[in-house]
């Protein structure tokens, strides 16, 4: 498989104004960014952010280098797709007349999705997964007539090694 | 004990060693005024806040110690907008002190009040707002840091004026704690010894020097490399003076308005070793056809910068001194002098292209109006060799570059990367207030003069006795040039006028001796009478020829085979292919 994003994990000091640095870098420099999702880690003197780059675009090299630049950056890890975990959460809120409701019930089941809201005339589903699979459930979704939709962006760890833990290390310089 | 912000903030400016700051007082920044009363650092009051920023600049460039700006909230932080910018892109080590409103009117659009630091995040290597008093020994203690520290630049603290008023407990921080902040100094072993054995085989090799070698101070260190290894130099806009023009394989500056022969080595070089450079636009002309056949080692301290136009062979993050001295280490080890290829061609080659191509303009005594390139080697041969050269930006700025003679690093103070009109003036007066003990001259044009002449104001009333010399052509004079060749001479906004303002009056006015020159027999003795003057600012107004021309010139965009010499030359393609280009 070809890789068609990059993405970045990027643990940054959690200062006001970080997520500012960052993406002004990115509009300075004149990289687009596909996604981004940013939350704090266990430790709550850091955040983590997500960056979902579009591989063709973006010249990871430098925009890793300019963003290491930034006095609040601690930390940035390229994961490569192939070896990181990745994981993005969807709301979609959906028509459901009488005649399609159970056709949607059914359709959250097979994706393993969950019903969070239900109303008169439409339901509020919630799936996380892969990206691709999200997309996939979007997709049918939307022949039932979307009403509102809101994804978050990926987040992303790399894949554990099984004999290095990788974590650690992270711990390690900053701590 | 017991300290207001204020105290605090002034108190840590002496825990630096910070002797002299440059800034006005305002509303939000008036409490820390108040300690700087009973403060042993001079502050001197510009007359407009950029003059501030660019006088800091000055200080920075010649004593290698950070300038310290301080100005209020408001108009007054988006008037060090550009001085910041200037400082950014040149890395200059600074550090700007702002006010900012208290801190519940933050948000409300208070009186004065803007997002300081949202604007300036873009041009600061580093900014913080300081929300509370006790934070502020720490956060100037790292600003320095920052400031100074690997590729340096410009650090800014926002303070809201309650956080100045509050009470703080003082400490002095003994350790910084930046997990996100680690300059890379020493470089990597492996690549070092890549770079001394590509240093050594290379038959066509040339130095190409850029301000990270002023930064580092690493002249003397780029000195003992090129008497190891006999390797032409040149030195960039920003590096003029990081190696003495007067040495014999010093070639000058390369560039759009670079001599033929730095130009034209820089092409045919097999190996370029890139030393605090950043392969600007301004040095490579087209980037696909520059330096075609070179081999690059690239050194820098900001890792970003290899790699970001040209990828180089044989990368080497770390501070310019030190990458250098292990440089020459290396080299010596590897058999020093004797193992190096023979360059005896190459210099034979490069000593006909500086016969053949000197720098040159027209006949100085031609009757006409003074030829500015004459005005500039007229006060060069009057002044010692160690005077500070400020200039603002345009063809006189160029002309300095060119017919100045460097031969001291930190002896010229310029915009480069930001190309800043209005530099000269408050920088020459930053540059004057750090190494009183030289004589200071700013090559200024009369466009870039009338930008910021009013901190001759703060000059005179200071006693710091710089010395103006406006090259008075009337008219925005590499504009004209440009329009001149690449705009069929439609002249757009151009004209200036030689006698509006009356700049002689207007200096006098401001409290400078002042003079008028207009024929090349007054030039020297002009400049004699100006040198003499010691106890207030000198302006002297040359009127030079409009006409002329900033040669040579690569066009922009165009490749820098393409050089246009001054007129009368004509590089011969015959000549370019001796350099054994395949």
């Amino acid at each position: 498989m070809t890789a068609t994003h990059h993405i970045l994990s990027v643990t940054v000091e959690n200062k006001p104004g970080v997520l500012a640095r960052v993406a002004g870098l990115f509009s300075r420099r004149g990289y687009n960014i596909a996604s981004l999702a940013v939350a704090p880690t266990d430790d709550e003197r850091f955040s983590r952010i997500t960056i979902v780059l579009d591989a063709e675009s973006a010249p990871i090299e430098q925009i890793t280098k300019q963003l290491f630049k930034l006095i609040h950056v601690i930390k940035i890890s390229e994961l490569e797709p192939g070896r990181a975990v990745e994981r993005e959460l969807m709301l979609a809120t959906v028509r459901a007349e009488p005649a399609s409701r159970s056709q949607i019930i059914e359709l959250v089941g097979v994706f393993e999705g969950k019903i969070i809201d239900v109303g008169a005339e439409a339901l509020t589903v919630m799936l996380a997964g892969q990206p691709a699979k999200l997309d996939d459930f979007e997709d049918l979704l939307r022949g039932y007539g979307l009403v509102e939709l809101q994804r978050t962006g990926r987040v992303a760890l790399a894949r554990l090694e099984r004999n290095t833990p990788r974590l650690r290390a992270v711990k390690g310089k900053v701590g | 004990m017991k300290l207001t912000g204020a105290q605090a903030l002034i108190k840590s400016l002496e825990m630096e060693k910070v002797d002299v700051m440059f800034g006005l007082p305002g509303g939000c920044i008036l409490p820390a005024y108040d300690p700087l009363l009973d403060s042993t650092i001079r502050h001197i009051l510009v007359r407009h806040e950029q003059g501030a920023g660019h006088m800091a600049e000055g200080y920075a460039h010649v004593t290698g110690r950070p300038g310290v700006a301080m100005v209020t909230s408001g108009p007054a932080a988006t008037n060090l907008v550009t001085p910041l910018c200037d400082a950014y892109m040149d890395s200059v080590p600074m550090v700007a002190i702002t006010g900012q409103v208290s801190r519940p009117a933050i948000g409300t659009d208070a009186f004065q009040e803007c997002d300081t630091v949202g604007i300036t995040r873009a041009v600061t290597k580093h900014n913080e707002l300081v929300m509370d008093a006790q934070d502020i020994p720490r956060l100037v203690r790292e600003a320095f840091h920052i400031a100074t520290t690997g590729r340096p630049g410009p650090v800014l603290l926002d303070l809201p004026k309650d956080v100045l008023q509050e009470q703080m407990d003082w400490y002095w921080p003994d350790a910084l704690d930046l997990p996100g902040y680690r300059p890379t100094i020493k470089g990597h072993p492996k690549m070092i010894k890549e770079a001394a054995r590509l240093i050594g085989e290379a038959r066509r090799p040339v130095l190409y020097v850029g301000g990270g070698v002023l930064k580092a101070r690493a002249a003397e260190a780029l000195r003992a490399l090129v008497e190891l290894t006999g390797i032409p130099v040149v030195t960039t806009l920003m590096a003029r003076g990081a190696f003495p023009d007067s040495h014999d394989l010093c070639l000058g500056m390369p560039g759009m308005h670079g001599n033929f022969t730095a130009v034209t080595a820089m092409q045919h070089a097999d190996l370029l070793v890139a030393l605090g450079a950043r392969f600007d636009d301004r040095v490579t002309g087209r980037v696909s056809t520059f330096a075609p056949d070179a081999k690059i080692i690239h050194v820098d301290v900001d890792p970003a910068e290899l790699g970001k136009v040209r990828r180089p062979d044989v990368p080497i993050v770390g501070d310019c001194r030190s990458v250098i001295e292990e440089l020459v280490e290396a080299v010596t080890v590897a058999g020093g002098a004797a193992v190096q290829a023979d360059r005896t061609e190459w210099l034979a080659t490069i000593r006909s292209w500086q016969a053949e191509y000197p720098l040159s303009y027209g006949d100085p005594d031609d009757g006409g109006p003074l030829k500015p390139q004459m005005v500039i080697e007229s006060l060069r041969d009057a002044c010692p060799d160690d005077t500070i050269l400020a200039s603002g930006v345009g063809q006189h700025q160029m002309w300095a570059s060119q017919y100045w003679r460097f031969n001291h690093p930190y002896t010229w103070v310029n915009s480069g990367g930001l190309g800043t009109m209005g530099f000269a003036v408050p920088a020459a007066i930053g540059a004057k207030v750090g190494r009183p003990d030289r004589l200071v001259w700013a090559v200024d044009g009369d466009g870039c003069f009338q930008m910021t002449a009013q901190e001759l104001v703060t000059a005179s009333a200071e006693r710091i006795p710089v010395k103006i010399a406006i090259l008075n052509n009337a008219y925005l004079g590499m504009v004209r040039q440009w329009q001149e060749m690449f705009y069929g001479e439609r002249y757009s906004e151009v004209y200036l006028s030689p006698d509006l303002p009356d700049y002689v009056k207007w200096a006098e006015a401001m409290g400078c001796a002042a003079f008028r020159v207009d024929t090349p027999s007054d030039v020297v003795p002009t400049i004699e009478k100006a040198n003499q003057i010691d106890d207030r600012p000198v302006v002297i107004d040359f009127r030079t020829d409009s006409s002329e021309k900033v040669f040579p010139m690569v066009p922009a965009g165009a490749s820098n085979d393409d050089v246009l010499t001054a007129p009368g030359q004509t590089p011969g393609t015959a000549l370019r292919r001796q350099a054994g280009r395949s």
